[in-house]
């Protein structure tokens, strides 16, 4: 198997020649043939601090990598040094940065990358075996390697040949795939703006901004829906349109579809159907909240989705359904589910490493830019127009067993029919995946089910009755964040699904801070052993919870310690 | 805001706004662990290693991060905040190697301090070393990834060279894009070794693994920032150096200060009193070699030199007259020195033939500055730029030459002031600017002229300040209404827009700034140039408040001093004209002397002197540490009068240039091996302190110019200078200045020792110091500001067909002044070893030379050889070359030609021809990378 990033080979240990020292200034210098082939590429117009994941995915798609002069080059450009580019170029796992050799040539980029998903659902899929068989198959030419979960979970094993998802893959589909020169992802039809409209899209819009609606009225409507982030936080929704608003202007707005929870496909379901309705709710959100510019900030993976977006901002643009849109900035992410994390995905926008910021001060008062950021996942945009219009009573009286509201829960693993399923809040695990999964595959048994994707721990089957929703799973030491329910059976090993899961946040972690830098790898390296050590791992289990940064840290122990609490048999030892 | 009331392991405890719990906890004796914060950085919050619970809160906060709010109660030694915090120590060390890179590892101090046993976590791969760089060793085995030197690279010094690179454990310090660290755009000013917790980033060949004898407080001998420091000493060597918080660096040094500090160990020092051998002619042509110095002097003792050198001065006084005599003192000197120097000069030579190298570099600032606002000094010291929302920086490049007072620079760049940056070279400094003007070589006047054209133009005047303090306001307008920026943009380069935009920029902010360097004052058009600035800062009323200003850059450590004390040829100390009887009287008195005793005509400059030794005028010299032929414009020249002398006597650390012509030679002191008090570019004084003892028979200088004087006839044995120790000389003599110079007589010596810096003008024990004058009024007898308008000068020799080129000379990030010290110091000959003459790239490519290959320079005056160096910032049509190479003296080209008020020399342009090829240069017994290659 090929490494997921190309390696930089250390430049020689001996410092430069003296004869080196004579010839120019300090450093690597650059090219101007590189600057004219970098100009070509991006104009010639002053470049953005903030759009240096945008240049740099500009260069990575024409050349196939980011070369050491191209990046000397691009930082000239943007008065910024080359560590700062470099840096920002080397966090992303999108991007294959590469060194010149000593005679100032540089490796020739592979002519394709053939990227298969090692998510859980996709391992339980086979991944394995389809990243033990393709190299060969494929031939030296193409680059094979092991991706995070890549969100198509329902269709898995997914491999992914440039930018094409090969759903269901089997070495021969993919095989096929590749010769048969697919390489991106038309999207499959979906409601364009001309059918939303047509089926009284942007009415709701129209109201606001000609008076019809308050944005008071509409924020005491989402309250009283009781919607809550659908990213996974679950912070009410009306209350944080009511905490920006406050704050001084200009204010601004993030919106994530970094949607790399594993497990988690649900923004990307409703992106490839109905678009507007996402639209129409970031559109109403701007108006009440009185955003100045959107940055909406999609998961590189989902490129179908990116197309549909590109489309429909387009469409947006050039037939405003009300005049006097924000501003909406369409950012592309570089493989890096830690962006996915609200904070680090404000310094992805800005044109940064994504590393979580402290917190406090929050991003509701210091934000993108430094300015009050009003930030909400896809889904819960998604709901907005349906609750204005629908009013807060229809969402807030659905669920079961005392809670409010609907999920979409994406569900795979060992089910009959996997997908996103809008149901109930509360609702259990049993109930979903008998009403609405078509029951367990042929053959498995429930054994133990994850409620929040790779984050939010692992139950047993003796717990499948309890209702699914925030604040429902703490007491078992889990939580349903963007509810992502994985279904294991009998013919699973929990522990090979914790050290799957522990491998993802070893690869997904910043660096930022020791308890998930150093504890993510550690407790890989503990997990892999033959025996674990139980109070070695629950040490680094405490350190990693209370003391990191951010939620990929803190949620990092959950499945560890879940299977070292619900499956004490199975702790290999 | 109020103070903030909250509970920290049990105690009631208030909180500063803006003050973190670790800072509270810190001031109240608690000791929470900490690794990547440290005070002066900003916090980051990644190691976790100060995390404290908070009660209520979900997970612990990083203490270092976080502002305690009212009410708050935190446990810092909680058993759930204790484990976390031994954990994360436990989790770093897991991976550090077992060997020690440095004496003080902080992972280990916090392990011991909190009981952490041996970890029980596998540990990472190794890393390599990297070993690539003379001054410093990489070792990220033991790298903890707290940024800490990424803050002090980026934050800090704004160098940027320092990223963190990667992902997840795979996280990795780099330098630039992952390069080794000697082959990136690093420039050594330590800064990252310094922040360094564990030793990661540690000195070069295991220096600072001994433990030092002693820890002497002293300030940086090179540029004029005046950076504090420490010297850190073992068995009378100096093991490294580390920044000490002075009021111009808080902690910070550049390459020069950290790493240039064993020259004074260097094999060629002299040691020993030398006289010319007899029948050994001076020959100016010769190419000479320190390390051949038995060839040229024999060992005397130091009465035979002093008798003999000393003595033949004071025959030729008394033969030829004492205008038949000069001194040059010496700006690295310590102000008692130059104060003594001067003092000798005057009395004992008997004229005011003293001059030092200040007439090389800002003296047109000087002249300038006392005619429009009555004094020579800056307005206000280069950390206001932080307060300043405009800044502009012309004819100077504080990151090669002032590189700490770049780092304020930039980092008032990065808070939001707004950067000008005019200068025909492009430097690091313009990757910063918001406007960068690279103008034609020898345009400041029209340049300048033309943003006080828009200034009157565009009404953007400051009228109550024109009107309250200055005077010939209307004589400035009348001169500058020919000067649109339209009409002079094909005279300077710049378009018009580009000048209004600045003009007004400068004019309109809430306070502007304005420093300058050398590219301004070595014109023939220099004072023109000064007084443009002046005019400027004058008419917009910005001066005399905080973030305004004039502040011309300083060049050597106490140039500020050396000129304050009375080391030039039209002044005693604290400007007091010769001409002036008072001035006169009040020196006679003080020094204990009939009036007629001193001189009342202005002496002879260093360019005059050279031209009156070959004109037989002048006879006999004493250079105190200066190295006139290598820093006087066309050197051959100046060499060739240097040797016709029929008694030179140099005195001097090694055999300079200069010293190869002399006579006698006497072996002195250098910088760590003295103390005295030295005045950096902000006007402060600070305390520089022995730190070594003297090799062999080398001796105080201070020493040594009272022996002198006994040779001349003075009975300076009151000042009780002894041969290796003038401590308490130095007190005495700083005493006596005292009473002679008004400027600094509110700081006696004891509060020096006490303070170790403390600004003039100072008016007594309780006064802190003035960092900003002018604020009522200027000290011109009439209080008032002069506009001085300036028209077009050319500069003196324009290039042509035969000299097409324009020569810029200067100085190297690595290298000081003629080189002596530098290149004998083995860090900084080991980054710049070679001679190289900038050029751009396009201009090599037409000469056909390739990058390194050889080229060689001719003007009308001389020719060198060196290698070529391509540099994108070196405009066509120029070529830049540094003054301190031995083998390729760039001075023997340069101009001599003076500007007629200041008497300084053309240094910045002269016209010169290159041609591909030549002899390569020679590196002789210094230089070239010798000294590391040695071992």
């Amino acid at each position: 198997m090929n490494a997921p990033v190309i390696p930089i080979v250390p430049a020689p240990a001996a410092g430069p020649s003296r004869q080196r020292r004579r010839q120019g200034l300090k450093g690597r210098q650059v090219d101007p043939a590189v600057r004219a082939e970098l100009r070509a590429l991006l104009g010639d117009e002053p470049l953005r601090r903030d759009r240096l994941i945008e240049y740099l995915h500009v260069l990575q798609d024409a050349q196939g990598q980011l070369g050491t002069p191209q990046l000397a080059a691009l930082a000239e450009r943007l008065r910024l040094s080359q560590a700062e580019v470099f840096e920002v170029a080397s966090f992303y796992h999108h991007f294959d940065v590469v060194r010149e050799d000593e005679q100032g040539r540089l490796p020739v980029p592979p002519r394709l990358t053939v990227r298969v998903c090692d998510g859980l659902s996709c391992e339980l899929a086979g991944a394995q075996a389809l990243l033990a068989r393709l190299p060969a198959l494929l031939g030296a030419e193409v680059r094979v390697i092991p991706a995070p979960c890549v969100g198509r979970c329902e269709t898995a094993p997914v491999a992914v040949v440039h930018q094409h998802p090969v759903r269901h893959a089997t070495a021969e589909s993919v095989q096929q795939a590749v010769a048969q020169g697919q390489r991106i992802h038309e999207p499959e039809p979906y409601a364009g703006l001309a059918a939303y409209r047509a089926a009284g899209g942007y009415a709701l819009l129209r109201d606001c901004t000609e008076g019809r609606r308050s944005a008071d009225e509409l924020i005491a409507t989402l309250e009283a829906s009781a919607l809550r982030g659908l990213g996974g936080a679950g912070f009410p929704a009306g209350r944080k349109w009511r905490i920006v608003r406050a704050q001084p202007v200009p204010r601004l707005m993030a919106v994530n579809i970094d949607e790399g929870e594993p497990g988690t496909f649900k923004d990307r379901w409703y992106l490839e159907r109905d678009p507007h309705r996402f639209l129409e709710g970031l559109l109403v959100a701007a108006w009440a909240v009185g955003i100045e510019a959107v940055y909406v900030y999609l998961r590189d993976e989902y490129h179908g989705g990116r197309a549909i977006l590109q489309r429909e901002l387009a469409a947006l643009a050039a037939e405003p359904p009300v005049p006097g849109l924000p501003t909406i900035e369409l950012r592309r992410g570089a493989g890096a589910y830690i962006c996915g994390e609200e904070s680090a995905m404000i310094e992805s926008i800005e044109g940064k490493r994504g590393l979580p910021r402290q917190r406090p001060p929050y991003v509701a008062q210091v934000g993108l830019f430094g300015r009050p950021t009003l930030e909400h996942n896809f889904e819960t945009l998604y709901w907005v127009r349906d609750i204005v219009e629908r009013g807060a009573d229809w969402f807030a009286s659905q669920g079961r067993h005392g809670r409010k509201g609907l999920r979409s829960f994406s569900v795979s693993g060992r089910v009959r029919e996997p997908g996103v399923k809008l149901a109930p809040a509360g609702i259990t695990l049993r109930e979903l995946v008998d009403e609405f999964c078509g029951g367990m595959l042929p053959g498995h048994e429930l054994k133990a089910y994850l409620p929040g994707g790779a984050s939010g721990g692992i139950l047993p089957a003796r717990l499948a009755d309890v209702p699914l929703d925030f604040d429902t799973l703490q007491p078992h030491g889990c939580f349903i964040g963007s509810a992502a329910v994985i279904v294991l059976s009998q013919h699973d090993s929990v522990a090979a699904a914790a050290r799957n899961l522990m491998r993802f946040f070893e690869h997904e972690s910043c660096g930022q801070c020791t308890p998930c830098r150093n504890g993510t790898a550690k407790a890989s390296q503990l997990l892999a052993q033959p025996r674990w050590d139980r109070e070695l791992l629950a040490d680094l289990g405490t350190v990693m919870r209370d003391a990191s940064i951010c939620g990929l840290g803190q949620a990092a122990p959950n499945p560890v310690d879940c299977v070292m609490r619900y499956f004490p048999h199975e702790v290999p030892a | 805001m109020k103070p903030v009331e909250f509970t920290l392991d049990g105690r009631a405890v208030q909180g500063a706004p803006g003050e973190t719990i670790w800072a509270v906890a810190s001031r109240e004796g608690i000791a929470i662990p900490h690794l990547c914060h440290q005070p002066g950085l900003e916090p980051a919050g990644n190691c976790r290693a100060c995390v404290v619970e908070v009660a209520g809160e979900r997970t612990l906060a990083a203490s270092c991060c976080r502002q305690p709010a009212e009410g708050m109660v935190v446990h810092s030694d909680s058993e759930r905040a204790r484990k976390s915090q031994q954990l994360v120590i436990e989790l770093l060390q897991a991976d550090l190697p077992e060997t020690a890179l440095t004496r003080h590892n902080e992972v280990d101090d916090w392990a011991a301090r909190l009981g952490v046993g041996r970890p029980r976590f596998p540990a990472r791969p190794a890393v390599a070393p990297d070993a690539s760089h003379p001054a410093i060793a990489v070792n990220l085995e033991a790298c903890i990834q707290c940024t800490r030197c990424l803050r002090a690279c980026r934050d800090e010094q704004a160098n940027d060279v320092i990223g963190l690179a990667f992902r997840g454990a795979q996280a990795q310090i780099v330098f630039d894009q992952g390069d080794a660290m000697g082959a990136s755009s690093c420039v050594a000013c330590g800064e990252c070794v310094q922040a360094c917790p564990t030793g990661a980033l540690s000195p070069a060949r295991d220096a600072a693994l001994a433990t030092p004898d002693r820890s002497v407080e002293s300030v940086c001998p090179y540029c004029g920032v005046g950076c504090q420091l420490t010297y850190h000493v073992k068995d009378d060597r100096i093991l490294y150096v580390e920044g000490r918080d002075g009021p111009a660096n808080q902690g910070r040094l550049c390459v020069k200060g950290r790493y240039g500090f064993d020259y004074a160990r260097h094999p060629q020092r002299l040691t020993v009193p030398l006289i010319r051998r007899e029948g050994v002619p001076k020959d100016a042509q010769a190419p000479f070699d320190p390390s051949d110095v038995h060839r040229l002097f024999r060992e005397a003792s130091w009465d035979e030199a002093l008798a003999l050198g000393g003595g033949t001065l004071k025959h030729l006084r008394d033969t030829h007259g004492p205008r038949a005599l000069a001194g040059f003192g010496s700006a690295k000197g310590s102000n008692e020195e130059a104060y003594l120097f001067q003092k000798l000069v005057r009395l004992g030579l008997g004229s005011n033939n003293v001059d030092h190298c200040t007439r090389l570099c800002h003296a047109s600032s000087v002249a300038a500055l006392l005619e429009g606002i009555g004094s020579a000094a800056v307005s206000n010291p280069v950390m206001d730029v932080l307060q300043a929302e405009v800044v502009i920086v012309i004819g100077a490049n504080p990151t090669v030459n002032h590189p700490v007072a770049a780092t304020w620079i930039k980092n008032a760049v990065r808070q939001g002031t707004k950067l000008v940056v005019m200068d025909p070279r492009r430097g690091e400094l313009a990757r910063h600017a918001t406007h960068v003007l690279p103008f034609k070589p020898g345009a400041d006047v029209p340049l300048l002229n033309s943003m006080m054209h828009v200034i009157v133009d565009e009404g953007l005047v400051d009228q109550t300040f024109i009107a309250g303090r200055t005077e010939g306001y209307a004589a400035l307008v009348e001169n500058v209404r020919a000067f649109s920026p339209e009409a002079m943009a094909p005279v300077t380069g710049i378009d018009a827009a580009t000048v209004r935009t600045v003009a007004r920029l400068y004019a309109r902010s809430r306070g502007s700034m304005i420093l300058w360097g050398m590219g301004i004052s070595q014109h023939v058009h220099g004072t023109d140039n000064a007084r443009c600035l002046i005019a400027l800062a004058l008419m917009t009323g910005q001066i005399g408040r905080p973030g305004t200003g004039l502040h011309p850059l300083r060049g050597q450590n106490n140039v500020q001093g050396a000129s304050d004390s009375g080391l030039i040829p039209m002044m005693f100390p604290d400007y007091q004209h010769v001409s002036d009887a008072d001035a006169r009287a009040r020196m006679a008195a003080a020094w204990g002397v009939p009036v007629q005793r001193i001189d009342d005509r202005p002496g002879l400059t260093v360019v005059e002197v050279m031209k009156a030794i070959l004109a037989g005028q002048v006879k006999g010299m004493y250079i105190l540490g200066e190295n006139p032929a290598m820093s006087d414009p066309d050197a051959q020249h100046a060499r060739e009068a240097l040797a016709s002398l029929d008694m030179l006597v140099v005195q001097d650390i090694f055999l300079t240039e200069t010293a190869a012509l002399a006579d006698v030679v006497l072996p002195a002191s250098a910088f760590a091996e003295k103390t005295g008090s030295f005045t950096n570019t902000d006007r402060t004084v600070q305390m520089g302190r022995q730190a070594l003892g003297l090799p062999g028979q080398a001796r105080q200088d201070l020493w040594i110019v009272t022996a002198m004087a006994a040779q001349l006839g003075l009975d300076w044995s009151p000042y009780g200078a002894t041969p290796a120790d003038c401590r308490d000389a130095a007190a005495r003599v700083w005493e006596e200045m005292r009473q002679v110079m008004p400027s600094i007589a509110g700081i006696p010596w004891a509060r020096l020792v006490r303070e170790h810096a403390v600004t003039y003008p100072c008016d007594g024990d309780d006064d802190p110091g003035q960092p900003v004058v002018f604020t009522e009024r200027f000290p011109t007898t009439d209080g008032r500001g002069r506009f001085v308008p300036a028209d077009i000068v050319p500069p003196d020799e324009r290039p042509d067909a035969d000299y097409p080129l324009v020569l810029i000379t200067g100085r190297q990030l690595e290298h000081w002044h003629t080189g002596s010290m530098t290149r004998r110091s083995g860090v900084l000959d080991a980054i710049e070893p070679d001679p190289v003459a900038w050029l751009h790239p396009t201009e090599l490519a037409r000469l056909g030379v390739a990058p390194g290959g050889v080229i060689t320079l001719a003007s009308r005056r001389g020719q060198v050889s060196l290698y070529a160096r391509s540099d994108e910032g070196t405009p066509q049509g120029a070529v830049f070359v540094a003054f301190c190479w031995y083998e390729a003296a760039v001075n023997k080209l340069t101009n001599p030609a003076l500007d007629p008020v200041a008497k300084i020399p053309e240094f910045k342009y002269c016209a010169v021809r290159a041609l591909a090829g030549g002899p390569a240069p020679a590196a002789g017994s210094f230089g070239g990378g010798q000294l590391l290659q040695a071992g």
